[in-house]
């Protein structure tokens, strides 16, 4: 029996083996290796020894802080000169510049981690799930911490951060598109206000709205009023960051969309603001940031009640941050137990609110959606 | 004298639909001024129907300026201002009370930089002219097809109209931005070269577009490749510009006229590339 081989292009591919090439170790450009790791723990520790021998030894200087300073000053000198004994005076900078820059990034992370674990580690344990649930009328600085609950001031700040993103969103992104898509004369005093507006002291933004809405018009403190004082706060943040990112779209988008024959308005609601999306949504998630912990403008508009009040418009209502503030002036252990707990809840409520505000419309402009993707299929369009 | 490029129109007629073959352009005594500064002076041409006219010149010599005049987007910049007379098929786009945009609509441009929406998909970004100038048309998906197939892209991005417009590769970007153009059933195409940002292969395909577009457009082309001009224009018109002059058009005919046996001698200086 004799085994005739078919011809190299009629094999069949699945029985050909893969083509293997032959392959170097790749080359890993720009490692951190062992070898930079022990130049800089070596400067470090140098430093180390040098400022504690000043330090404790030859100067009768005192005191933790001053101690590191000296040895992270150390450190970058000591860093420096190695590298330019070893690989001159150019890289030296370089790796000082890094240092620096790294130390920047890891300083602005630990405060952030130090205060979500002090405020968790506070705030967990008088958590119960009636917190969520009951409201803060029948319980006195003589109840237990975990008695009682915070449904009052939860609904309320929810409320009032609500009612002032209603306000000062529609608002302020107006405002933003004013200022970059028009502009013109008016603009430059507009964008001088919106600044100055920024600087306002939230106490000062509460007395305008206590004076103005609830002396002035007779309108009873309320979640409303509170709403209009933190509006006041919030709209500077959300125009001059939508400004910023409407800015960012190139002009070219802006030509094109008029050269198919659009209106200037259609031309920002279906090409620039879609555009800038992501941008848009920073923009109101930085003008909640704003607002939310916001406490001394709530003291004078909100009327402050213990009673569960679920009408902004009507009576006195409660929020999370003016729970925390009167908690802790009781200052009993219990109060201030209480009031940790208020200040967890507040964190978890700011995280869950800035996720949503993420997922709802964080994506880049050029991700397409499963929804819209869906949509566009059942019209033969994807 | 300047024409006062806020004036409002009273009237919106209804659009009209294109004809087929396209819109006869014709160019009289047009001049241009950004601020003070003149940079365009007496420059008359006509850019025929179902004909390619290229715009040829160096740098600086105003081609571009001429070409956002023809429909109207010279004057989105600040201080420009602009005189003369631009007649589409005997009706003058500045005086007439056709709406600004009713002239960009039909009148439409594709642009040096690729720049489809990134924000919508394939298929979006053909219809965002309906949707941007108002125009009804029904049966979108035929839309599409069709809008895409004369624009050469169908075949390479049938599969793929729900993705992303920014996510295809420079020249199906270009050509995508055509097929924008062309869903709104525009008589005139303005090209602002085109092909400068893309590779060889790429701007043989839209060559290939453009001569198949010219049976149903009109065409004007702003290109500095010499050999381009040649290949797809039917109509050449040569600019040219001294130091802190206006432009103007030194030689205006057949392409192959110009490109053989020119009657200005710096005309064949130029495309016989001894300058520019």
């Amino acid at each position: 029996m004799t085994l005739i081989e078919a011809p190299p292009e009629q094999r069949d591919p699945s029985l050909t083996p893969p083509r293997t090439f032959a392959s170097a170790e790749r080359i890993r450009v720009r490692a951190f290796g062992l070898a930079d790791a022990g130049e800089l723990a070596g400067a470090f520790l140098s430093a180390l020894a040098l400022v504690w021998l000043v330090y404790e030894r030859l100067t009768p200087l005192s005191g933790i802080l001053g101690f590191w300073v000296c040895v992270y000053v150390a450190f970058l000198g000591i860093a420096w000169f190695v590298a330019r004994e070893q690989r001159g005076a150019v890289v030296a900078r370089d790796q000082v510049v890094r240092i620096v820059v790294w130390s920047g990034g890891v300083g602005l992370i630990v405060p952030l981690a130090l205060i979500v674990i002090v405020v968790v580690g506070h705030g967990y344990h008088a958590l119960r799930p009636h917190f969520f649930t009951q409201d803060g009328s029948r319980v006195g600085s003589l109840n237990k911490a975990t008695d009682g609950g915070a449904s009052d001031a939860l609904v309320g700040t929810l409320e009032q951060v609500g009612l002032a993103m209603l306000i000062s969103v529609p608002l302020g992104v107006t405002t933003a598109v004013f200022l970059n898509e028009i502009g013109g004369w008016l603009a430059r005093p507009v964008r001088t206000i919106v600044d100055a507006m920024s600087a306002i002291p939230s106490i000062v933004a509460g007395l305008f709205i206590y004076i103005a809405v609830i002396r002035g018009l007779d309108y009873h403190p309320g979640g409303f009023a509170a709403a209009l004082a933190l509006s006041l706060l919030m709209l500077p943040t959300v125009t001059r960051t939508t400004e910023l990112v409407l800015r960012l779209v190139p002009g070219g988008l802006r030509e094109a969309s008029l050269a198919l024959g659009s209106t200037e308005w259609r031309t920002t609601r279906h090409v620039v603001l879609p555009t800038s999306r992501t941008g848009v949504v920073t923009a109101v998630i930085l003008g909640v940031a704003r607002v939310v912990g916001e406490t001394a403008p709530l003291l004078l508009t909100l009327g402050a009640a213990h009673v569960f009040n679920g009408n902004p418009f009507s009576h006195p209502q409660n929020s999370l941050p003016l729970f925390i503030f009167n908690q802790f002036l009781l200052a009993q252990p219990s109060t201030v137990a209480r009031a940790w707990t208020g200040a967890f809840v507040l964190l978890v409520l700011v995280l869950v609110l800035f996720l949503a505000a993420r997922l709802a419309g964080g994506r880049g402009a050029g991700h397409i959606g499963r929804v819209r993707r869906w949509r566009l299929a059942r019209k033969g369009l994807a | 004298m300047t024409i006062a490029l806020d004036t409002p129109h009273p009237t919106y007629p209804a659009p009209a639909p294109p004809r087929p073959g396209g819109a006869t352009l014709a160019a009289r005594n047009v001049g241009a001024w950004f601020g003070d500064h003149q940079v365009l002076a007496n420059v008359s041409l006509d850019m025929p129907a179902q004909q390619v006219t290229a715009l040829i010149g160096p740098s600086g010599c105003g081609k571009s300026t001429f070409l956002r005049i023809l429909n109207r987007m010279h004057e989105l910049v600040p201080g420009a201002s602009l005189a003369g007379e631009i007649a589409l098929d005997g009706t003058d786009i500045y005086r007439s009370n056709l709406a600004v945009t009713e002239t960009r609509r039909r009148i439409g441009m594709v642009f040096q930089k690729p720049n489809p929406f990134p924000a919508m998909t394939v298929s979006e970004n053909v219809l965002a002219g309906l949707k941007l100038s108002g125009l009804k048309r029904s049966d979108h998906a035929a839309i599409v097809e069709n809008c895409l197939t004369r624009a050469g892209l169908w075949n390479e991005v049938k599969n793929r109209l729900g993705d992303a417009g920014g996510g295809l590769s420079g020249g199906q970007q270009q050509r995508l931005c055509i097929a924008r153009a062309l869903a709104v059933l525009p008589s005139v195409l303005l090209m602002d070269e085109p092909c400068s940002a893309l590779d060889p292969t790429s701007t043989r395909r839209i060559e290939e577009t453009i001569a198949e577009l010219s049976q149903q457009v009109t065409i004007v082309i702003v290109t500095h490749n010499m050999q381009q001009a040649q290949r797809v224009s039917h109509g050449c018109a040569f600019f040219l510009a001294a130091e802190n002059e206006p432009g103007y058009i030194v030689e205006s005919g057949p392409t192959e006229k110009l490109f053989s046996n020119p009657d200005d001698p710096r005309t064949l200086d130029y495309v016989s590339g001894r300058f520019g």
